[in-house]
């Protein structure tokens, strides 16, 4: 009888682990893939004030298309789901859960905007889903310690203030520095990243000042500003205090060094409001080929990327930058779906995300690349410098950051 | 025949309400949650605009504190979660009461935009830096849902977190409505829309307005704040931007859509302000907003006195 048993439990122990072989045997695949498709996650501010964000998603849609119409990856069709989540967090996270628990895809990408990407980080890592390349500048989305599952892409906030301290102490190496900057996260931010980027040459900062978002005007701060005697000046806002600043030192008839964080650097939304004469000489970052400058007007990428838009985005305005960037961050998912290759889990698309190296992307500037790895979870670090000419940014010196 | 039927469904809606989240995924169950949030928070601003008469704009601003209020006590001072839920009553019952004296001074478009005039202002004031150590400036705070404190399983479910704190949430709302059906329907009730129909008359037959309209303020206040409240542990997370001014406004599209002047209407407007923007995301990308507009003007015209107008239209003809 014992015998018996023991015959009996070793049958079923061949056959489970048999089956177990098989199991694993077959494609590795989490919910959301399979042998014909993908289905990826997004949510957008398509509604509300934020609504002019919702190019970054639209032109991923497009993007997906496009790759679709040519057979997909691996000969897998994207399906991707966005959402509307008119930047509100507690919609961002019911959208989330029904992309997640309902509609069940593989992971959410470029879900858009800091405190709605903050109301889902812990969900979305508790669920060990990714929430990959999300489309904000904070500089909170590398910390593969605490949030394994969560990635930034753009270059942060936090990177660009250290670029500018490198092109300050390269070019100004006896500034005195003052700086305006928004007291949020955004501007302190910039300003941690702007005196880690100084170090031990600190106090080459002489002057802080800061305005609210609801402040009507930043006159005053100017005005104590001048009088220090800076001759750097470090302009971290958004683009309508950052085109108040450059009106302001132009009537001060104040001529410092003057640096733009790349926010606020789009002519038309900061510079032509200001006056595009007292902007000549400011200087700013980038890390893509600007659709407006005409120096790329006959670069190749720039000609495909139009043809492209032309096809995919009839409807759409082809010198807003936020499709660039949005197709960007698409071309990149793209790459880390190919190398995902068919072992598409969670753990994997996350690990192929996190071992990019060196991807080279035809509408970044030449010598921009995309590049993470396990303990660097900030896809794009890299920047160069670019100065206005009254009519556009021309990029010049070399490219900063690692 | 009709008094048994209707001491019937009371019970019967009860005992569904109870079972649904059983039935349902938690995804669902969590947007029901909500869903009965947006009841509690509608009935406050109904017991001020459909019964005292008084338009309010500013209820996200009294949402957004009780949730605050919730979230500061939960992470600065480690207190339990449920005992933060008549706290958060009591702060915006105070605020509420402070709020209704201009209220007496303003009537109509007035008091309007002064209570719009805070729905925009408390987000920005949420930011401050002087508070920023509480409420954790920009970045807002992060919370940890409730956890059921007892294993169940119902048809083969867990009682997950998102299933148990649906029945807190909903023994509070019951609780709640029921406190609203007995306050509006009694001597009060009749005093407050005595006030809104006919002030003079209600003064000289000895209603005190000035503590019957600040109290109506307060009451009203104190249902919208602990409504924030719940969904602080709900959603786990607040940040100035989750109050939004547009929150005031879908508030009072619920209590319009809902019903004006009436208790139940409520979960009618909180259903239409949970569930119809996902429609119109679904119907538009382009343009969302569009489409809500577009549904809330058939809604308007198919009924101008809201879902319970419709209702009552029915069993009248009967």
């Amino acid at each position: 009888m014992t015998l018996r048993l023991k015959s009996l439990s070793s049958i079923a122990l061949t056959a489970a682990l048999t089956l177990a072989g098989s199991l694993t045997a077959a494609q590795p695949y989490d919910p959301g893939a399979t042998d014909k498709e993908i289905k990826i996650g997004n949510i957008e501010p398509y509604s509300g004030p934020a609504s002019a964000y919702a190019s970054y998603g639209k032109a991923q849609a497009a993007w997906f298309n496009k790759i679709n119409d040519e057979g997909g990856i691996n000969g897998r069709k994207i399906n991707f789901i966005s959402l509307d989540d008119g930047y509100s967090p507690p919609k961002t996270l019911e959208q989330a859960r029904k992309l997640v628990e309902q509609d069940k895809v593989l992971f959410l990408f470029a879900t858009l905007g800091t405190p709605t990407n903050s109301a889902i980080q812990k969900y979305m890592n508790q669920k060990k889903v990714p929430q990959l390349f999300v489309q904000t500048g904070a500089s909170k989305w590398g910390d593969p310690k605490n949030f394994p599952w969560t990635m930034g892409w753009q270059t942060n906030y936090f990177s660009e203030g250290k670029v500018f301290a490198q092109a300050i102490l390269d070019n100004q190496p006896n500034a005195k520095i003052a700086v305006i900057y928004q007291n949020d996260d955004f501007g302190k931010d910039y300003l941690a990243g702007l005196e880690a980027g100084l170090g031990d040459k600190k106090n080459m900062i002489i002057a802080r000042e800061t305005y609210e978002v609801t402040d009507p005007t930043v006159d005053s701060q100017m005005v104590k500003l001048k009088s220090t005697g800076a001759d750097v000046l470090m302009n971290l806002s958004t683009p309508k205090f950052a085109a108040q600043i450059i009106k302001k030192v132009a009537e001060l008839g104040w001529k410092p060094v003057h640096y733009l964080c790349q926010v606020s650097s789009s002519p038309g939304a900061t510079l032509v409001p200001a006056g595009l004469d007292n902007s000549v000489g400011i200087i700013t970052t980038g890390f893509f080929k600007d659709p407006s400058d005409p120096q790329w007007k006959d670069d190749k990428a720039m000609l495909e990327y139009q043809a492209w838009f032309k096809k995919y985005l009839p409807n759409a305005d082809p010198l807003d930058t936020y499709y660039l960037q949005g197709m960007l961050n698409a071309q990149t998912l793209e790459h880390v779906l190919r190398q995902a290759g068919n072992n598409l889990t969670r753990e994997n698309i996350m690990k192929q995300a996190a071992s990019i190296k060196d991807l080279q992307l035809p509408l970044l500037l030449p010598g921009i690349n995309v590049q993470t790895g396990p303990d660097d979870f900030y896809p794009i670090e890299r920047l160069q410098l670019a100065k206005f000419n009254g009519k556009e940014w021309v990029l010049y010196g070399k490219i900063y950051g690692n | 025949m009709q008094i048994t039927s209707k001491k019937l469904a009371y019970p019967l809606g009860l005992v569904l309400l109870i079972l649904l989240p059983f039935v349902v995924e938690d995804f669902r169950v969590s947007q029901f949650s909500q869903v009965l949030i947006y009841a509690i928070a509608i009935l406050g601003l109904n017991i001020l605009t459909g019964f005292g008469g008084q338009i309010s704009l500013g209820h996200g601003a009294f949402y957004a504190v009780g949730a605050y209020t919730s979230a500061i006590l939960i992470t600065q001072f480690d207190m339990s979660p449920y005992l933060t839920l008549p706290i958060a009553g009591l702060v915006c019952l105070v605020m509420g009461v402070l709020m209704g004296f201009p209220a007496l001074r303003l009537a109509g478009h007035y008091l309007a935009l002064a209570t719009f005039a805070l729905a925009i202002a408390t987000p920005q004031l949420l930011k401050h830096k002087a508070i920023e150590k509480w409420t954790g400036g920009v970045q807002g705070l992060i919370l940890d849902k409730p956890q059921s404190p007892f294993k169940l399983s119902l048809f083969g479910t867990e009682l997950s977190e998102d299933r148990w704190l649906y029945l807190v949430i909903l023994l509070i709302a019951i609780l709640l409505f029921w406190l609203a059906r007995n306050l509006l329907n009694g001597r009060i009730g009749r005093a407050i829309v005595a006030v809104r129909d006919q002030p003079v008359a209600a003064a000289a037959l000895g209603v005190n307005l000035t503590v019957l309209k600040t109290a109506t303020f307060g009451v009203s206040a104190a249902y919208t704040g602990i409504a924030g409240a719940l969904s602080a542990l709900a959603v786990s997370f607040v940040a100035p931007d989750s109050f939004p001014s547009f929150l005031s406004i879908s508030l009072l599209v619920g209590t319009v859509v809902g019903g004006l002047g009436s208790i139940y209407g409520a979960i009618f407007g909180a259903l239409f302000i949970q569930f119809v923007p996902n429609i119109a995301d679904q119907l538009s990308k382009s343009a969302p907003w569009a489409v809500y507009g577009a549904i809330l003007l058939a809604f308007a015209y198919a009924a101008p006195n809201g879902v319970m107008g419709i209702f009552k239209k029915i069993t009248k003809r009967r």
